[in-house]
């Protein structure tokens, strides 16, 4: 599935906002993305599994609360950076 | 040998390199490094000369350390970096590693982290993947020792202040904004608190054996048993095997006090350190008394203290100097150099008997150090 990746993650994608990675699940998919894009995970994702306070994910449009969020082969998982400047 | 200096700035929006000429009277800035990033400490491994630590986050990112090996040409980030085991939800985060520090001499590939919430890390690979100190970390007294959430600088409380005893590669000292100073004589097996005759105006206990708040604690290197502390309470100085600080700042002037966050010392001379006193009445506005910059020296340790404000504005400069955000060099007569939030660098070549302004204009400046440059 495609994710879309925001300029504050893009120096683990090789500058490319937009890179493939599967799984069922919010976890999966972002146990793959680190397996493509090593240390990407950490940045957004505590050591505890819970989504980083300026970090939202949402999948197939939806906002993800946890990791355990389902994924469909058909949706896309959009990382936001959300307000958090100045 | 040369006695050229560089300088590397932390702030909080990317780090600064300022390569310092043969007189150390105009440095050349470069960088950004990790623009944008919030960078609390870059610190340069003495014990190779070439090997830099970053620990940087951003506003939307978790925390993390970058390594270089070539001195800042080309970085590379931690593969693991300083994290609590996970034990789900309700546990632990790092929200970002605060202070960085070589290990000693006989263990080169060591180093030691601060994070907070206030916590240790160690690693045993040149930073590539820490672990947890978990003798500190998980320790029994852990809560009762580090206070929660609220306890504190404003921006989270901070593990900082880590000295690893040149003569014993176990024994290190720690300090904490919300805890005070604790000692391990067991590589960090086991800690203790060293907070005896430390003030704590805020504190129920006059006597409480910790909940005092570090600002800056610094083992001298060249008289490893004497420690000097700027807290929140006053400066103190200890020498150890003695348990009991003393209020060496009750030598300062009363009307300028012995509130602030950095203390510096001279590399050979036990007895000489700096100090950069903030205002810490009423709502601790934490910026140069009345508008007026000075550091202040000791040459006795503590007996007396000299102000040295020589070349800074004399007036209308509401400078906040942080606990790293000052130090010296290696150069006879010591260099000194410090950064303020409002982005300035200012140094001395003359161990603080004159200043000049060397670099402005930067973000708010974490922290400052200083290495020999490579001829």
């Amino acid at each position: 599935m495609n994710v879309r990746v925001p300029s504050p993650l893009i120096s683990y994608t090789g500058s490319r906002t937009q890179v493939e990675a599967e799984g069922a699940t919010l976890a999966a998919v972002l146990d793959d993305l680190e397996r493509r894009h090593s240390g990407i995970r950490f940045r957004m994702i505590d050591e505890q599994d819970r989504i980083r306070p300026h970090i939202k994910l949402f999948v197939g449009g939806r906002l993800a609360r946890s990791l355990a969020e389902p994924v469909a082969a058909t949706d896309e998982v959009m990382i936001v950076a959300a307000l958090s400047g100045g | 040998m040369t006695d050229r200096v560089q300088l590397f700035v932390a702030t909080r929006k990317g780090a600064w390199f300022l390569d310092g000429d043969a007189k150390r009277s105009s440095f050349a800035i470069s960088g950004p490094h990790f623009f944008g990033h919030i960078v609390h400490h870059v610190v340069l491994d003495p014990r190779d000369g070439k090997t830099l630590l970053a620990a940087a986050k951003t506003g939307h990112l978790g925390p993390t350390v970058f390594r270089s090996s070539d001195r800042g040409r080309t970085w590379t980030e931690a593969t693991r970096p300083p994290a609590f085991p996970k034990v789900g939800d309700g546990g632990r985060a790092v929200d970002h590693v605060f202070w960085l520090t070589p290990g000693h001499a006989s263990e080169p590939n060591v180093w030691w982290a601060g994070t907070s919430p206030q916590a240790l890390f160690k690693s045993h690979d040149g930073g590539a993947t820490w672990d947890s100190v978990k003798g500190f970390n998980e320790h029994a007294m852990y809560g009762a020792w580090t206070g929660g959430p609220q306890d504190g600088t404003p921006d989270g409380p901070k593990m900082h202040s880590i000295n690893v005893d040149p003569r014993d590669a176990k024994h290190v000292y720690v300090g904490m904004s919300s805890g005070g100073v604790f000692e391990t004589t067991d590589g960090g097996e086991s800690w203790a608190p060293l907070n005896q005759g430390i003030a704590a105006d805020f504190l129920p206990d006059p006597n409480a054996a910790f909940g005092h708040d570090a600002h800056c604690v610094v083992q001298h290197p060249a008289r490893p048993d004497r420690l000097y502390q700027q807290n929140h309470c006053g400066i103190y100085l200890i020498e150890r095997p003695a348990t009991r600080w003393d209020r060496i700042g009750n030598a300062m002037p009363k009307e300028i006090g012995d509130v602030g966050f950095s203390i510096v010392v001279h590399p050979k001379n036990p007895d000489v350190a700096w100090v950069m006193p903030m205002d810490g009445q009423t709502v601790w506005p934490r910026t140069s008394i009345e508008g007026k910059p000075a550091v202040y020296r000791t040459r006795d340790a503590g007996k007396s203290w000299e102000r040295q404000d020589v070349g800074f504005p004399r007036e209308q400069a509401w400078w906040t100097v942080k606990r790293q955000a000052m130090c010296t060099d290696h150069v006879d007569p010591v260099g000194l150099y410090f950064g303020t939030t409002s982005g300035e660098i200012w140094a001395s070549t003359d161990e603080g008997a004159h200043w000049s302004n060397v670099a402005r204009h930067l973000p708010h400046v974490y922290a400052v150090t200083a290495a020999r440059l490579p001829s």
